[in-house]
Parts: C-alpha cells; sequence; structure tokens
C-alpha cells in the first residue's frame, strides 16, 4: 500500500484535516470526561449502602468494576465506531459533492491511493483512540479499585479492531452514496450485527438452532459484534467465565458475557473482511464517474 | 516539465467521443483537436457536453465510446496528467488549509520535485495575485479568491496544457480582465490553454480558436475570424415597397429581424445610400444601426439551425 503514490501525502493532509477541524480535540476531550467521570463512579462502589451479609468486601467491589468496565468499554466502541462513521462518510461522498476532490483526482495519482490513504490515516486515529481512551480507563479503575482486567491490550485491539471493520464498511459506502445515507446505513449495519449477535445468543441460550445460527451469519456478514465478544472475554475476570459456564448455555443469553475468545479463523476472516472490503471499495471508487 | 514532452502537434485529439448517462446524451460523437501552443475555446449552453468532454481528457470520467489522446498519451495516463492543469467549474479546495498549503498539497500530487515546490507555488500565486493572502486560510477566502486559488492550483508547475473550465464565473470584471491577461501570458509561453466557457465575450477576446458545441455535438469549429458572423447593417422602417427591398438586396443578403430589417455585410460606408434608397421609395425611417461582426449571431444562428 505504502508504495502506491500519494498514500503517505493522502495519510498527512487527512490526519492535519483531524486536528484542524478539531476533530482530534473533541473526541480526547470528551473521552477524557468519560473517563473522569467513571473513574469517579469507581470510587463509589465501595460507599455503596451494605447488603444483609455486610459491607461490599473487595472481590466484589471487584467483579462489579470489571461489569461496569465492560459496559463502559461498550460506550467507548459504539463512540469509536459511530466517530469512525463520521470521520469516514464524508470523506469520500462529500468531498466529491462539494468539488474539492475533483482537482486532487486530476492529479497523477491513482485513485486507490487517495482512498488508501483516508483509510490509513482514519486507522490510525480509531487505533490510537481505542488504546489511549481504553488504557486511561484501566487506569481510572486500576486506581480506585485495585482491579485490573485480565487482557486489557487484547481488549483494546478488539475495540480497536471493531473499528476498522466499520471504517472500511462505511468508506465502501461512501463511494457510492451519498454522506447521509452511507453514514446511516453503517450505522444501521453495525446496530443490526450487534443485535444479531444478542439473538444468536438467546438461541444457544434456549438450544434454537435457526435463531444460533443467526448469530454466526451476522458476525461473518459484518465482524464487528464478534470482535467486540471478543473484548468481552478479555475483560472477564476468570472467576466470571468459570461461574458462566458452569451456569450452562442460558448464560449466553446475557449480552454483556462471552463464554470463549474468538477463533484464529475468526480473527482472519475479520482481516480478511476489511481487506476484501476495502479492495472493494477500491474497484468502486476506481469505476466510477465524476 | 514544459519541456520534457515529445512534441506532438495535437495536444487533444477525439475521435467520435461519446457519454451516456441512462438516457441523456452527454457526448454524441464528438470530434475534436486541440493544436500545441492555442488557447481553444468549448463554446455551449449549460448542459451542452463541455465540461463532460474536459472530465474526459482528464480521466475523471470514462468514455461510453470512441477514442480520445491528451498529449499523445491514453485517457489518464499519469505521464498525461503529470502536464495538465485543471480548474474544475465547481471548484472548492480544503478550507482548513491555508492557500499555500494547499498549493503545496498539489505540487506533492503532481510529483513537481521538491526543491522546486516553493519556487513554482510563488509563481502561481503571483499570477493569479494572490500572494498577499496565500497565508490565510481558503475557508476565510472569498468565491473570487477561492477561483483565483484553483487557477494558482491549474498553473502550478507551469503545466503543457491548462484546462480551465468555466473559469470567470465567480470573479469581478477587474479579475475577468486580469484572467484574460493570464491566459494569453500562459499562451506566449507556449502553454496549451483549453477553455470551457459559455461567455461568448470571454471567448472573442482571447481564443484563437472555437468550438461550437450544443448536445454533445460539434456544430462548428474553427479560427475566431472564420466563425464571427459578418457584419451589416440594420434598419427599422415602415411603408417600404417591393421596390425598395430588391433594391437593398445588392448591398447584401436580407434577413428579417423582429420590426428590423437586416442587410448582412452592408458597410458603413453605404448607409447613407440606403437610407436614401429607402426613402426614395417613400418609406419612414425610424432606426439605421451598424452591426459589428460577432460570435453571438453566429452561434444564435447555428444553435437555431440545430
Amino acid at each position: 500500500m505504502g508504495n502506491v503514490p500519494g498514500t503517505w501525502t493522502v495519510v498527512r493532509v487527512t490526519l492535519r484535516e483531524g486536528l484542524r477541524r478539531r476533530l482530534l480535540l473533541a473526541l480526547g476531550g470528551l473521552s477524557l470526561v468519560a473517563v473522569l467521570i467513571t473513574a469517579w463512579g469507581y470510587a463509589q462502589l465501595p460507599n455503596l449502602p451494605a447488603g444483609s451479609s455486610g459491607p461490599l468486601t473487595t472481590p466484589q467491589i471487584q467483579l462489579l468494576a470489571s461489569q461496569l468496565l465492560i459496559l463502559v468499554m461498550f460506550m467507548f466502541g459504539f463512540v469509536l465506531a459511530l466517530a469512525a462513521v463520521f470521520a469516514a462518510a464524508p470523506s469520500v461522498a462529500g468531498e466529491l459533492e462539494s468539488g474539492e476532490m475533483l482537482a486532487v483526482l486530476a492529479r497523477p495519482v491513482p485513485r486507490r491511493s487517495i482512498l488508501i490513504g483516508k483509510w490509513l490515516a482514519l486507522a490510525i486515529v480509531v487505533v490510537v483512540y481505542a488504546v489511549v481512551a481504553t488504557s486511561l480507563e484501566y487506569l481510572a479503575v486500576g486506581t480506585t479499585t485495585g482491579y485490573l482486567p485480565p487482557h486489557p491490550l487484547d481488549a483494546s485491539l478488539y475495540l480497536a479492531g471493531e473499528g476498522l471493520v466499520i471504517l472500511a464498511l462505511t468508506m465502501a459506502l461512501s463511494t457510492r452514496l451519498s454522506p447521509v445515507t452511507a453514514g446511516i446505513v453503517a450505522m444501521l449495519c453495525f446496530g443490526l450485527a450487534w443485535l444479531g449477535g444478542v439473538v444468536g445468543g438467546i438461541g444457544s441460550a434456549f438450544a434454537d438452532p435457526v435463531t444460533a445460527q443467526l448469530g454466526t451469519v451476522t458476525r461473518l456478514l459484518l465482524p464487528t459484534d464478534g470482535l467486540w465478544r471478543g473484548a468481552i472475554f478479555s475483560l472477564e475476570p476468570s472467576a466470571v467465565v468459570l461461574a458462566g459456564n458452569s451456569a450452562g448455555p442460558q448464560f449466553a443469553a446475557f449480552p454483556f458475557y462471552a463464554s470463549a475468545p474468538p477463533s484464529l479463523a475468526y480473527l482472519g476472516w475479520s482481516a480478511a473482511w476489511v481487506v476484501g472490503t476495502l479492495a472493494l471499495a477500491v474497484v468502486s471508487f476506481g469505476r466510477r464517474d465524476l | 516539465m514544459s519541456v520534457s514532452s515529445s512534441p506532438v502537434a495535437s495536444v487533444v485529439e477525439a475521435h467520435g467521443l461519446t457519454k451516456r448517462y441512462g438516457r441523456t446524451m452527454a457526448l454524441d460523437g464528438l470530434d475534436l483537436e486541440v493544436r500545441r501552443g492555442e488557447v481553444f475555446a468549448l463554446l455551449g449552453a449549460n448542459g451542452a457536453g463541455k465540461t463532460t468532454a474536459v472530465k474526459i481528457f482528464l480521466g475523471l470520467t470514462s468514455p461510453t465510446g470512441g477514442e480520445a489522446r491528451v498529449l499523445g498519451l491514453p485517457l489518464g495516463d499519469p505521464l498525461a496528467r503529470r502536464r495538465v492543469g485543471y480548474l474544475p467549474e465547481l471548484f472548492r479546495y480544503q478550507g482548513w488549509l491555508s492557500g499555500r498549503e494547499v498549493l503545496r498539497l498539489h505540487a506533492e500530487l503532481a510529483g513537481l520535485p521538491r526543491e522546486r515546490w516553493s519556487r513554482e507555488i510563488d509563481a502561481a500565486l503571483a499570477l493569479t495575485d494572490l500572494r498577499e493572502r496565500a497565508d490565510g486560510r481558503v475557508s476565510t477566502f472569498s468565491k473570487g479568491m477561492q477561483q483565483r486559488l484553483g487557477l494558482a492550483v491549474a498553473l502550478l508547475g507551469r503545466p503543457e496544457l491548462v484546462i480551465l473550465d468555466e473559469p470567470s464565473t465567480a470573479l469581478d470584471p477587474l479579475g475577468r480582465h486580469e484572467l484574460r491577461g493570464t491566459i494569453r501570458g500562459l499562451r506566449d509561453d507556449g502553454a496549451t490553454v483549453l477553455l470551457n466557457s459559455h461567455q461568448l465575450s470571454e471567448v472573442e477576446q482571447v481564443c484563437d480558436r472555437v468550438a461550437i458545441i450544443h448536445r454533445g455535438r460539434l456544430l462548428a469549429v474553427g479560427a475566431l475570424a472564420e466563425l464571427l458572423s459578418p457584419g451589416g447593417v440594420r434598419l427599422r422602417a415602415t411603408g417600404m415597397g417591393d421596390q425598395a427591398t430588391d433594391g437593398l438586396s445588392r448591398f447584401g443578403e436580407l434577413e428579417q429581424d423582429g420590426a428590423w430589417l437586416v442587410i448582412r455585410g452592408a458597410r458603413e460606408e453605404q448607409i447613407p445610400a440606403i437610407v436614401e434608397l429607402v426613402m426614395h421609395g417613400g418609406a419612414r425611417v425610424y432606426g439605421v444601426e451598424l452591426l459589428h461582426p460577432s460570435l453571438e449571431d453566429r452561434f444564435r444562428q447555428l444553435l437555431e439551425d440545430a
């Protein structure tokens, strides 16, 4: 990718756009606020009113913190997907509509360089954001409750992967649809994929193979939910996994629980999905009349 | 870069170029040749196919049929694109960059050697009179300044072929005057200019050759002098008899234009004789005007015939 002329030029100018239009500032600033608020929330856990068995013990607090952390990470994953969609949807379609891209495309630079350059720039933002925001969140939960999830880096990378998938999808849509339509379609797909996963979990819980299959199919069609499950698993303390697995298949219906990490084959599929979708985007953009 | 090319005589060459969008024929078998060193105008009403033709030459749109070469190379060839500058009709530049940064981006994308960037950027800014505002954000530029910036982008690196699609839409009268000077300067420096316009005055004042296109077809092409309609004299009179009309036809071809009678080819020095002849026949004369040779008349006439 890197040796295609113009790609790094486009990466640089797209990153500069993010900085100058204060996208990165807004994303970073608001996420910091979110981290501080959740830190305050974790710090309040020991002050919860005591139950019948007395005040909460440290293991109980940490268990609560681990579940809250998964919910907070779900929020970060959602913000990440939303930011990726908002940034990617106008990146091709919007610049075509405004005419900004015409003069650029008349230059001796292949269209694929422009598309891949834009994706790479936004991918850098997604990965950096995912790692930095989640690390700050681990810091918040660690300092307030002493809890650290078992595989923090894995969880961050799963979230980043989720962002890269939705970024590729939005970019491909943006080569043919208007910015608003591309954004709405991408968000809808993201939501449906999550819902498909939840429904699939219910199917597994009640041993209904057709419904369970639906989850598998949606996870293959759009790997965001599958990767999110990976993030959940990486954040679960082993006690939760043990308890969940011994509780029987019914536990699979709980949308914020994962009994196993995604297989290596699934991770390979997700990577192939991103590359394939980008390739489709390149072909679609290359054939488009301007 | 302007010396690196092999000197082909035709800078743009198109044969039977067609472009269909669904049921609409944007181009319908367009033949065209733009020669090296000339200022060539594609003249036509809005929707005639001018922009489509230019986009095909730039490789932005692919033709449905026919063939074309730019600088002797196939459509969309990066080597040709290196030597072409383009100002789109719908122009907009990255508002969050400064004017100079937009030019630097284009210098990089155009593959100009890095050591020439600042010199070429300064030259383009000077040509378009943007030096003083070059470091301001493009989002603060007026429409006219954005069009100047677009022109600077098109002229960056002294390309061999400069394609300007309606380059003066946002310019004020002074800006238009300067644009004409810039275009003449480009020709003097040996560049070829392909200009799209629906403004006859603009075309008349700077172009060497003009192609008139209508509904995607070429109606006429030639040097400006060949395309201009002959001048004449027009006359508004009542009570003119057949004898007077017959008499007038020896001054030139007669055409009725509303209440006016146009005598094509009649010259200024013939006006007294014309008036005398008409009055002698008992007619009453309300107005006499000398018509200058114009592209507008010819343009209208061609469109009416089409």
